[in-house]
C-alpha cells in the first residue's frame, strides 16, 4: 500500500538519522521538559534529534569540522557562547550548536537566536522553535539564563552575517546587550573563534536597495546558492567573567576585552588552516 | 459545608458572574465559610439555601441596593461578556464602565477586598512575543484587535483602583485557558467540537488550566489576600495542535496566508463563537505567561495535568457518538 510505504519511507529516514549515539547524547542533556516534550520556547526533543542527526552530517561530512577547546563549554550552568557571525546564511550557528551538542565533556542544548520575521512564516517558524530557535529577545534571553540554559549569540547580527567577502575575518561592530546580560544574571561568557563559514558564501557585492525593497537584511550576490564546503575550524576560548560595569563606556571595554580574545580565537583557526575546501 | 464559625463573624462575599461554571465553583468553596451573594446579568441563578441570588446588570442602578442591603466584605468580580455575546458597545458599556461602577460602589461601601478576574488576552498575541510573559509586561491586545479593548480597559481600570485605593486591596488575576466540565468561554467550545479550524503551518504553544484548579487558585488568593496582579498558568505547555488531537476532534486547516484570510473564512462561516476573527493571532502565535510569582506567594500548584483536561473534551465526544 503506498501510504504504508511512506510511512515505512519516513521512519527508515528517521532511524537512519537519529542513531542511537544521537539519541543517548540527546537523553543525557539536561533539560526540564513539559508533559508532552515541550519547553515555554517550543523546543521538542524529537523535533531536536533529526535536526542533530542532519546537522551532524554536515558537521562531519560536509564542512569537516575541527573543535578545540569543547572543554572550555560549561557541562551545567547558565552560559553565553558568543561568536563572530558570517556566511549569509547562519551556518555558523548551527554548527556552534552541534559542536556544543555532541560535546564529549558534556553535552548541551545550546539555544540560536532567530531573526524576528522568522515566527510570521508558516511551518518554519515552529520548526526553529522546535529544534530550539528562539526570538533573540533580550526578556527570552535573561529567561533561559534565568533557567540554566546556554545561549549562542553573535553581537555582530546581519552586521557580521552579511558582509562582504573582501571584509572577511573583520569584526563588524558588537552591540553591547550580551555583555549586559552576561552581568544581569552573573553569566560567563565563553568565546568562539570561526574560520571558514566566511568562505562556505563569500560575498562579493550586496544589492542593499532591493533588499530593502523585499523586506530582507541583504540580498548578496554570491558563486553558489548553496553554501560551499569550506573547512571549518571552531576555537573555542576560556569562559569570562565580567562584574558588573559602572557604566556604558565600560561595558564597552568589556565588550571589547571579548573581541580582543575573539580575534585572537579566529586566528588561532586561520594559523591552523592548510586548505580552504 | 459543615463550619464551626458563629454566623456573626462570617464574612459577606459577592460574587459576580454566578451562573458561569468558575463562579458556581467558587460559590460553592466559598459557601459555609462565607455568607455568598450571587449575582449575574444573564439570569437569577438557582443556588443552594442561604445564597441570595440576585439577577442585575452592574452598570444599571439596581445593583447599588444589593450593596445597600448587605454589609459587603469582599467581591470577586468574575462576571464578563465574552466577545462572542453581544456588539462592542453593549459589552463595553457592561464590562468596563459596570467594572467602574462596581469599583466605585466598593469604595463607598468600604468594601475591605476585591478580586477581579481578568484573562491571559490583554498580552496580545504577536509574533514578537517573547515566552514566560511577566505581570509587568505592556498589555498589547488592543494593537491586535477593537474586539479587546473592553479586556484591556478594564485592566487599567482596575490597575488604577489597585495603586489609588490600597484600601480596596484588589488582586487582578490574569489566568491562562480555563478548560473543563461547564466552561463555556471560546476555548472550550472550540476543544468540544468535533472538528477545529487550525492555521496552516502554525502551532502555537498554549497552557491550560482545569476549572478545579482555576477554582482553588482563586480561593487561596482570596483567603490569602496578598493584592497584586498575577498570571495564574501552569508550566506545562502544548502546540494548539496537538491539543486538538488530545482532545479527539479533527483539523480543519485553513490558509494562513495571506494574514487576513483566515479572518475573513472566519466570519463568513460565522465561527464567532469558538475561532473569531479577532482571536485569529492567538491561534498563530503563542502567548505563555510566567506563573511562578503566583505559584510562590500562594503555594499552588494545579493538581490536573494536561492529560486530564484533555481526556474529558475526549469522553465528552465518545458520549455524544
Amino acid at each position: 500500500m503506498a501510504s504504508l510505504g511512506s510511512l515505512d519511507l519516513r521512519q527508515r529516514l528517521v532511524t537512519s538519522l537519529v542513531t542511537p549515539e544521537i539519541e543517548a547524547l540527546v537523553a543525557s542533556i539536561p533539560k526540564p521538559l513539559g508533559s508532552f516534550g515541550y519547553d515555554p520556547w517550543g523546543y521538542n526533543e524529537d523535533t531536536f534529534k533529526l535536526g542533530l542527526g542532519v546537522a551532524r552530517l554536515l558537521y562531519d561530512k560536509y564542512f569537516r569540522v575541527t573543535a578545540h577547546g569543547l572543554e572550555n563549554i560549561p557541562a551545567d550552568g547558565r552560559v553565553l557562547l558568543v561568536g563572530n557571525h558570517s556566511g549569509q546564511l547562519p551556518m555558523d550557528g548551527v554548527l556552534v550548536g552541534v559542536a556544543a551538542a555532541t560535546n564529549p565533556h558534556g553535552p548541551r542544548l545550546a539555544r540560536a537566536m532567530i531573526e524576528r520575521f522568522f515566527p510570521t512564516v508558516p511551518w518554519l517558524g515552529n520548526f526553529l522553535n522546535a529544534l530550539g530557535g528562539v526570538i533573540g529577545d533580550p526578556v527570552n534571553c535573561a529567561k533561559m539564563l534565568d533557567m540554566d540554559e546556554a545561549i549562542i549569540v553573535f553581537p555582530e547580527g546581519v552586521r557580521g552575517s552579511g558582509k562582504l567577502y573582501r571584509k572577511r575575518y573583520q569584526l563588524q561592530r558588537f552591540g553591547n546587550g550580551f555583555m549586559h546580560l552576561a552581568m544581569t544574571h552573573h553569566a560567563p561568557i565563553v568565546p568562539v573563534g570561526i574560520v571558514g563559514c566566511e568562505e562556505t558564501m563569500p560575498a562579493i557585492v550586496n544589492l542593499a536597495p532591493i533588499a530593502k525593497l523585499l523586506g530582507l537584511p541583504y540580498l548578496p550576490i554570491v558563486p553558489s546558492l548553496l553554501p560551499l564546503p569550506a573547512r571549518v575550524y571552531l576555537n573555542f576560548g576560556k569562559p569570562m567573567h565580567f562584574p558588573p560595569a559602572a557604566s556604558e563606556a565600560d561595558v564597552t571595554e568589556q565588550v571589547e576585552t571579548v573581541k580582543t580574545e575573539l580575534r585572537r580565537l579566529i586566528q588561532v583557526g586561520l594559523d591552523e588552516r592548510t586548505s580552504l575546501y | 459545608m459543615a463550619s464551626r464559625t458563629p454566623a456573626a463573624a462570617k464574612k459577606t462575599v459577592l460574587v459576580t458572574g454566578a451562573a458561569g461554571s468558575l463562579a458556581k465553583r467558587v460559590i460553592a468553596r466559598l459557601h459555609g465559610r462565607y455568607h455568598v451573594i450571587a449575582v449575574d446579568f444573564r439570569r437569577k441563578v438557582e443556588t443552594d439555601a442561604g445564597i441570595p441570588s440576585y439577577l442585575v446588570e452592574l452598570h444599571k442602578r439596581g445593583f447599588e441596593d444589593i450593596f445597600a442591603s448587605h454589609r459587603i466584605d469582599a467581591v470577586i468580580h468574575i462576571g464578563r461578556i465574552f466577545a462572542h455575546e453581544k456588539t462592542r458597545q453593549q459589552r463595553y458599556n457592561a464590562n468596563v464602565l459596570g467594572c467602574k461602577r462596581l469599583l466605585e460602589l466598593c469604595r463607598k461601601y468600604k468594601v475591605g477586598q476585591v478580586m477581579i478576574h481578568s484573562t491571559y488576552f490583554v498580552y496580545g498575541a504577536s509574533a514578537y512575543n517573547p515566552a514566560l510573559i511577566d505581570e509587568d509586561a505592556p498589555l498589547k491586545a488592543s494593537e491586535v484587535t477593537q474586539d479587546l479593548v473592553d479586556s484591556v480597559e478594564l485592566e487599567s481600570l482596575a490597575n488604577i483602583y489597585l495603586w489609588k485605593h490600597p484600601e480596596l486591596n484588589i488582586t487582578i488575576l490574569r489566568p491562562c485557558n480555563v478548560l473543563g466540565p461547564g466552561v463555556r468561554n471560546s476555548m472550550s467550545i472550540l476543544l468540544s467540537r468535533k472538528v477545529a479550524p487550525v492555521l496552516l503551518g502554525f502551532s502555537p504553544l498554549m497552557q491550560f488550566l482545569h476549572v478545579d484548579d482555576m477554582t482553588d487558585a482563586m480561593v487561596v488568593a482570596f483567603e490569602a489576600n496578598k493584592p497584586g496582579i498575577y498570571n495564574v498558568a501552569p508550566d506545562d505547555y502544548v502546540p494548539y495542535q496537538e491539543a486538538v488531537r488530545q482532545c479527539g476532534a479533527r483539523r480543519l486547516p485553513v490558509l494562513s496566508v495571506p494574514p487576513s484570510l483566515p479572518k475573513l473564512v472566519s466570519s463568513m462561516l460565522n465561527w464567532n463563537a469558538f475561532f473569531p476573527p479577532y482571536l485569529i493571532n492567538y491561534f498563530k502565535y503563542p502567548v505563555i505567561l510566567d506563573g511562578q510569582l503566583f505559584r510562590d506567594t500562594f503555594g499552588w500548584r494545579p493538581r490536573r495535568n494536561l492529560n486530564d483536561i484533555f481526556t474529558y473534551y475526549r469522553k465528552q465526544k465518545l458520549v455524544a457518538d
